[in-house]
């Protein structure tokens, strides 16, 4: 009559479509608290999941239904004081005592949708933002590079993989193998004074039935991931922090070094984060003083290259070291100051380098910065810079980079 | 059986598959035998507590489309379940056949046992017996029926894009209260069977064909109204919405009103456990109480078994009063497993007051009473039937009245003497479905002007719609294509206001 079934072995995951459904569906609300995550979290720390909050009238479904108002009367249980034709004052906020006996559709005081995204939806949402193209998630998304290495052969594979020197070769031994007793045998009756014919055609039909090509003479080139190589790193975050640097643009210096970081993060096992802020002169701080400590000050950008330069020298020897370089500024410098930087970079640190890139967060984009004229001039392939305004303009940044290093 | 009568089937918390199909067997044998319960045959599934969070997405059934509100759903009770904020239910049972139940793995032998003799007997039986599943729900079909469905949504998903198929389903989603039937539709008539009665009446207007009488003069306006009856349509208002969009709706595609009707029929399927909620869960759990201490008094668990059933089962049937913490409405455990207990003691051991209230039944048989109650009611009517003033009392029921025009709440009537009739038919009327969705039905379809819908909301009792009503309204003009109007209808007949909708 009964039958009892073990389904605990099934897809536990038959959600997964509908709740990837519900995340598309609200992208938008989910995307503003990715960002205010994004504003709260360490670079390093980034590459991980996170609490997403939207608010509950938004994710409502609705349908008709009674409102406040009208005539109605309530069962309720355990009645311990009230006689018939006692008053109850009306209850603040609603016609309801209670929530609703019966009546009670959803709590009106419901929170707002708190939930976990996962690592994955994290990041995705995350490069979303940034309107960084599929190969280079791919790219950022892996966990470890790998890469495919020879590793001798194997008896199964795909036909690709055949191999057919290999293969035939374990043929032929095979027929040596199999057909020599017959043939040894076979020399023998025909030596004889009569030749038996009867014999002679049955093992010469045995040996016609060897196979050419047996199924278990192929063999495949066999390939195993080997994770690559891996090595330090070490990238360094420069920016301006003087007064002209708002929040905003900070966000946006902040998306820019957490996408780079995230790229050395993949590429290389270890990575190291140097922040140097500067305004009229550079000290190297952590990240919670780079991002939110204010400063006031005027804009030296000379000083924090050479303070890069120094402590290369001091903890990053080249030799030991990739090490990369990632500099933001609104672009006001003045006198020499652009030139200057310009000749220190090109020609003493970008040697040292793997790559520089400069990002410039103007007020009004449509002039060009004293510093990004004379950066402008500096022709090398190991070096990228732009102007960005806007979430989205800060990949293409990065694109050089990536598409070279990840190709 | 007899060589089991020995002793208890088993010691212990831990559960096997080899004790499941024991307990099941054991369990099954009394409530065939001694009790005579009616059940589909039983699929018991044991599956972890994340398959059960996806089955509690899914409205518990085992598949269904795909859809973000069951995404919402899902990460809502994993939220809560991760929190600690709230257990899973011991169990999900299917209303299909065979009954499909789910037993989580992390319940101890006697959480298993409770969830057997609770789910596979006592749900299933009233599955199978109760006049409105009967009547509504099609248990041999429903698996398949939801196969069939999520493959067609998949595929319309592919052909037509998500968007297109999710905003139908939204909008579906928004009217699925009113997509339901309350009453058969007739069969439609067969051509045959249409021309027969064509004949028919030809005959009979030939037979009483009477030139003398013609000379009578008309009716004054009796031909100008039947000409505006023929234009009106429908010709009797509509409380089915799916269905009539679903038939009607001038520029839907076909794949479109396929998926109206997967969430009609859904919400059909639905339709009976919101009407037997009390009842059904009431009954379960009587049986599962009656079942399990039955196996006791056999001998067949020990105490220690049945002390752990019995905590659980109390924590089930815990009813809060209205101003203690954690009260959440009546609790249809509580209430339903009161009742059908009521109703066995007022068969065995009735009291004068149960004979003057209930002279049918106090003293009779009360399997078969039980039982006709199972089949024949549905909450409203049970508890207008069968409340008895001894849980009235027990239950310290009272009434409380909420009339807009009167400045404070006023206690109608309490669990004495003179409010038990009173309160018993509150209580009734509160699980009334006309008093928790509001009467809207479909008046007028201009299919010769400008394909407008009329719908009409007819007060009840002067309660307004909240305020979703405007976005639902939404829904349904993007469904039917056209301007969509709803008039609400007060007491007195006359129009208080009217609303609009026009599809994006």
């Amino acid at each position: 009559m009964s039958t009892i079934i073990d389904r605990r072995l099934n897809d536990r995951n038959k959600s997964a479509v509908n709740r990837e459904r519900f995340l598309r569906r609200y992208k938008e609300q989910i995307r503003k608290s990715v960002s205010d995550i994004v504003a709260e979290r360490s670079i390093t720390d980034m590459d991980r999941g996170g609490q997403v909050r939207i608010p509950a009238k938004d994710i409502r479904e609705p349908q008709f239904g009674h409102g406040q108002g009208g005539d109605r009367e309530m069962v309720l249980p355990g009645n311990h004081k009230y006689a018939k034709g006692d008053k109850i004052p009306r209850p603040e906020g609603g016609g309801g005592k209670g929530n609703g006996s019966g009546e009670g559709q959803g709590d009106p005081g419901q929170d707002d949708f708190t939930f976990s995204l996962s690592r994955d939806e994290f990041m995705n949402l995350f490069f979303d933002d940034l309107e960084l193209p599929h190969l280079v998630r791919n790219v950022l998304g892996e966990v470890r590079e790998y890469k495919m290495q020879r590793a001798g052969y194997t008896p199964s594979g795909v036909p690709a993989n055949l191999s057919v020197v290999r293969s035939l070769r374990n043929a032929m031994a095979r027929r040596i193998a199999i057909g020599a007793p017959l043939k040894r045998e076979l020399a023998e009756l025909q030596q004889r004074e009569v030749p038996p014919d009867e014999e002679i055609a049955e093992l010469q039909r045995r040996l016609d039935r060897i196979p050419f090509l047996d199924e278990f003479d192929l063999r495949y080139r066999h390939r195993v991931k080997i994770p690559q190589p891996i090595s330090r790193a070490v990238m360094f975050c420069l920016m301006d922090v003087s007064a002209s640097m708002d929040e905003n643009k900070k966000d946006l210096a902040k998306r820019f070094f957490t996408l780079l970081y995230l790229f050395l993060s993949r590429k290389y096992e270890q990575v190291e984060l140097v922040f140097i802020r500067h305004t009229d002169n550079a000290e190297e701080v952590d990240e919670e003083h780079f991002f939110h400590d204010p400063q006031s000050g005027g804009t030296v950008v000379l000083s924090a290259l050479k303070l890069m330069q120094e402590i290369i020298a001091d903890r990053y020897p080249a030799e030991a070291w990739n090490i990369y370089g990632a500099q933001v500024s609104d672009g006001d410098a003045f006198g020499a100051d652009p030139e200057k930087s310009r000749a220190c970079l090109a020609e003493q640190l970008l040697p040292k380098l793997r790559y520089f890139t400069y990002i410039e967060v103007p007020d009004d984009s449509d002039r060009t910065s004293p510093l990004a004229f004379a950066y402008q001039r500096i022709d090398s392939d190991k070096f990228a810079m732009s102007t960005v305004s806007d979430r989205s303009e800060v990949y293409p940044v990065l694109r050089e980079l990536f598409h070279k290093e990840a190709a | 059986m007899t060589a089991r009568l020995e002793g208890p089937i088993s010691t212990g918390a831990e559960w096997t598959f080899e004790l499941l199909e024991q307990y099941d067997r054991a369990i099954g044998e009394i409530a065939r035998n001694e009790f005579h319960l009616d059940t589909y045959p039983n699929q018991i599934e044991v599956i972890a507590s994340e398959q059960m969070l996806d089955a509690y997405a899914s409205l518990g059934l085992p598949i269904g489309y795909p859809h973000w509100s069951y995404g919402k759903e899902f990460i809502r009770n994993e939220q809560a379940y991760r929190k600690g904020q709230r257990g899973l239910a011991y169990e999900i049972v299917i209303n299909s056949n065979p009954c499909i139940a789910y037993l989580m793995e992390e319940n101890s032998l006697p959480m298993q046992a409770l969830v057997i003799a609770h789910a596979c007997y006592g749900h299933n039986s009233f599955f199978k017996g109760n006049y409105l599943f009967r009547q509504w729900t099609n248990a041999d079909a429903i698996i398949d029926y939801m196969v069939f469905a999520r493959n067609f949504v998949m595929q319309c998903e592919e052909r037509y894009g998500h968007e297109a198929v999710e905003s139908v389903l939204d909008s579906c989603h928004a009217l699925m209260s009113h997509g339901v039937d309350r009453y058969r539709r007739p069969t439609p008539l067969s051509a045959e069977e249409e021309r027969a009665r064509q004949r028919e009446r030809s005959e009979y207007a030939w037979k009483q064909y009477d030139e003398i009488w013609r000379t009578l003069p008309a009716r004054g306006n009796q031909g100008r109204d039947s000409a505006e009856d023929v234009l009106r349509y429908p010709p009797e208002p509509q409380e089915n919405l799916l269905y009539f969009i679903e038939k009607h709706a001038p520029k839907m595609e076909m794949w479109q009103r396929e998926i109206v009707r997967i969430v009609r029929k859904l919400a059909q399927y639905f339709y009976p456990q919101g009407l037997t909620k009390v009842m059904n869960e009431g009954w379960a759990t009587f049986w599962h109480y009656t079942l399990l201490n039955r196996m006791h008094d056999k001998r067949l668990v020990d105490d220690g078994f049945m002390l752990e059933v019995l905590q659980s089962h109390t924590n089930v049937v815990t009813q809060r009063g209205y101003d203690q913490r954690g009260y959440g409405g009546l609790n249809p455990y509580a209430l339903g497993f009161a009742m059908m207990t009521d109703l066995r003691r007022i068969c065995e051991k009735p009291t004068a007051e149960d004979r003057e209230w209930f002279p049918d039944i106090a003293g009779g048989d009360w399997l078969k009473v039980l039982d006709f109650a199972m089949r024949n009611y549905k909450d409203e009517s049970f508890i207008g039937q069968f409340l008895s003033p001894n849980l009235i009392r027990e239950f310290h029921l009272f009434a409380v009245a909420d009339h807009s025009e009167k400045e404070h709440l006023l206690v109608d009537s309490t669990h004495n003497e003179q409010g038990y009739r009173r309160v018993r038919q509150l209580l009734s009327q509160q699980y009334n479905r006309d008093g928790q969705v509001p009467d809207i039905q479909i008046v007028d379809y201009a299919h010769r002007g400008d394909r407008s819908l009329t719908l009409q909301h007819r007060l009840f009792r002067g309660r307004p719609l909240d305020d979703d009503a405007v976005e639902v309204m939404k829904h349904l003009a993007r469904l039917w294509g056209f301007k969509v109007r709803l008039q609400t209808i007060g007491e007195d007949g006359r129009v208080h206001n009217e609303r609009e909708a026009l599809p994006a």
